[in-house]
């Protein structure tokens, strides 16, 4: 991804005027590393406060602290801080750039509907993505896939100042047509890679879930309950959305791993959860029943 | 002179290699080391909770006497073990009697109804809970850092620097490995 980013950069710079490519890329990174600063530093506290999140309390909260506190054991990462936001729809996710520090949060809803060894499976899949490094890693993808937006955008208006080809006439015909296919596509193969990426990790922090607690079955009904769930998450809008166990925005029905979604079809991931848990009663995985 | 520098060069790459390969065997094992007293931790926090069910439940269950007593002593004995044989049997002993406790405490819908009560039983499913979690976390610690020693090419550094293979936390005795068969006489 950052690859595609600096290539944005000299395909900008290039195209303005040959000597420039090098400052283009220089300029892409250099706005690259300030806002990974920015998300570094204040990311997790932001996403907390347009959420309304209170932090869980020992006293209050008893059966989702102990049920924290048991995971972070078991996955042997150091106890991530909990919050609760109060909203009728049950989900949960995790945030914080440090596994050292990690934050997770749920709804009361999560905690009404669920029972102990389901929210466990919940709390279990958010510690695999605090430990995996999970959040760090989309959040450098979204900047990534941001930035790139924003310097073909830059770039499309520059060109329109300029108006065509005087500069251009100094540098080679191939190169300047591959560097206009290059701002045009990129937008789309970043966002692409994104979701893929995306679909991935959670797949993977479903299994790190089941690691931890060995016990598959678990997650796989907090799966059901929360996707056929008829409230809506309020606090959820488009950006904070990847972030969540479930997608706010997915339809339990769905099917098909659509190229544009966050998150993979829950059908999919229920069915890979039974699966191990077939295989963790039997000894055997399910195409070899007896 | 090239020549003389490349070789140098592979050298330097090798050396860190080996300085790699040594500091993860160096931090595994530690990480045993810290899994094992986690383990220590979480049974220590179980003591620490039962006089307070005594407490709580000894308003309630006046005629037990001879239950709350059993449970006082597998805990007594249970800090006061000294080796991991000691301490396995005195906890597995402990663990009956709660059970035994809780069995009993059915028989008094007040006591099962308290908030206090709700809240003890709370702590103490997940003191269990967290005991099994430690020692499965120990467990899988201890096969990643025996894996390592195995595999090549870490065993030619573990060998050479003598680290030595950790025992995985497994039930001693066979009768433990039967389920428990719960009695209500």
């Amino acid at each position: 991804m950052t690859l595609l980013l600096a290539a944005i950069g000299a395909a900008a710079g290039y195209l303005t005027a040959p000597e420039f490519a090098l400052v283009g890329v220089a300029a892409a990174l250099a706005i690259g590393i300030f806002l990974w600063v920015f998300v570094n530093t204040s990311g997790p506290k932001f996403i907390l406060q347009i959420s309304g999140a209170r932090e869980a309390t020992h006293e209050e909260d008893q059966m989702l602290h102990n049920v924290g506190h048991e995971v972070a054991i078991a996955a042997g990462v150091p106890m991530p801080k909990l919050y609760v936001i109060e909203d009728r729809a049950p989900n949960a996710f995790a945030t914080g750039m440090d596994p050292r520090k990690g934050i997770i949060c749920v709804t009361t809803g999560l905690l009404e509907k669920l029972d102990r060894d389901e929210l466990q499976g919940v709390v279990a899949h958010e510690m695999a993505h605090i430990r995996n490094n999970d959040v760090r890693l989309m959040t450098t993808l979204a900047l990534t896939v941001g930035l790139i937006v924003l310097l073909r955008d830059a770039f499309l208006r520059s060109r329109w100042r300029y108006g065509g080809g005087g500069r251009s006439r100094d540098g080679n015909q191939v190169l300047a047509i591959l560097a206009i296919l290059l701002l045009i596509l990129a937008p789309v193969f970043a966002t692409l890679l994104h979701f893929a990426v995306s679909r991935k990790r959670e797949y993977m922090a479903d299994a790190t879930a089941v690691q931890f607690t060995r016990y598959p079955d678990g997650l796989a009904r907090a799966l059901e309950k929360i996707a056929s769930d008829p409230d809506e998450l309020e606090a959820a809008n488009k950006a904070t959305e990847p972030m969540y166990i479930v997608s706010p925005f997915q339809k339990f029905h769905e099917v098909s791993s659509a190229l544009y979604s966050t998150h993979p079809p829950i059908r999919d991931r229920i069915r890979r959860l039974r699966a191990m848990g077939i295989e963790q009663r039997t000894g055997a995985p399910p195409w070899e029943k007896d | 002179m090239i020549p003389i520098l490349i070789l140098f060069g592979i050298l330097v790459v090798l050396v860190l290699i080996l300085f790699g390969m040594y500091n993860g065997l160096v931090r595994l094992r530690q990480e045993t080391n810290n899994a094992w007293s986690q383990i220590d931790v979480q049974l220590k926090r179980r003591h620490d909770l039962i006089p307070n069910l005594v407490e709580t439940v000894k308003g309630y269950m006046q005629y037990e006497q001879e239950t709350l007593e059993k449970v006082i002593q597998a805990r007594n004995h249970a800090v006061a073990a000294g080796n991991i044989r000691e301490k396995a049997e005195a906890e597995n002993a402990l663990t009956r009697a709660l059970g035994g406790l809780f069995a009993l405490a059915e028989n008094y819908p007040e006591l099962k109804a308290s908030e206090n009560m709700l809240q003890l039983q709370e702590e103490l499913r997940s003191t269990e809970n967290k005991i099994a979690y430690a020692r499965q976390y120990y467990n899988d610690v201890v096969t990643e850092y025996n894996t390592k020693l195995e595999q090549v090419p870490t065993n030619i550094i573990a060998s050479m620097f003598s680290f030595k293979k950790r025992e995985l936390f497994e039930i001693d005795a066979p009768e433990e490995r039967e389920p428990v068969k719960v009695q209500f006489t």
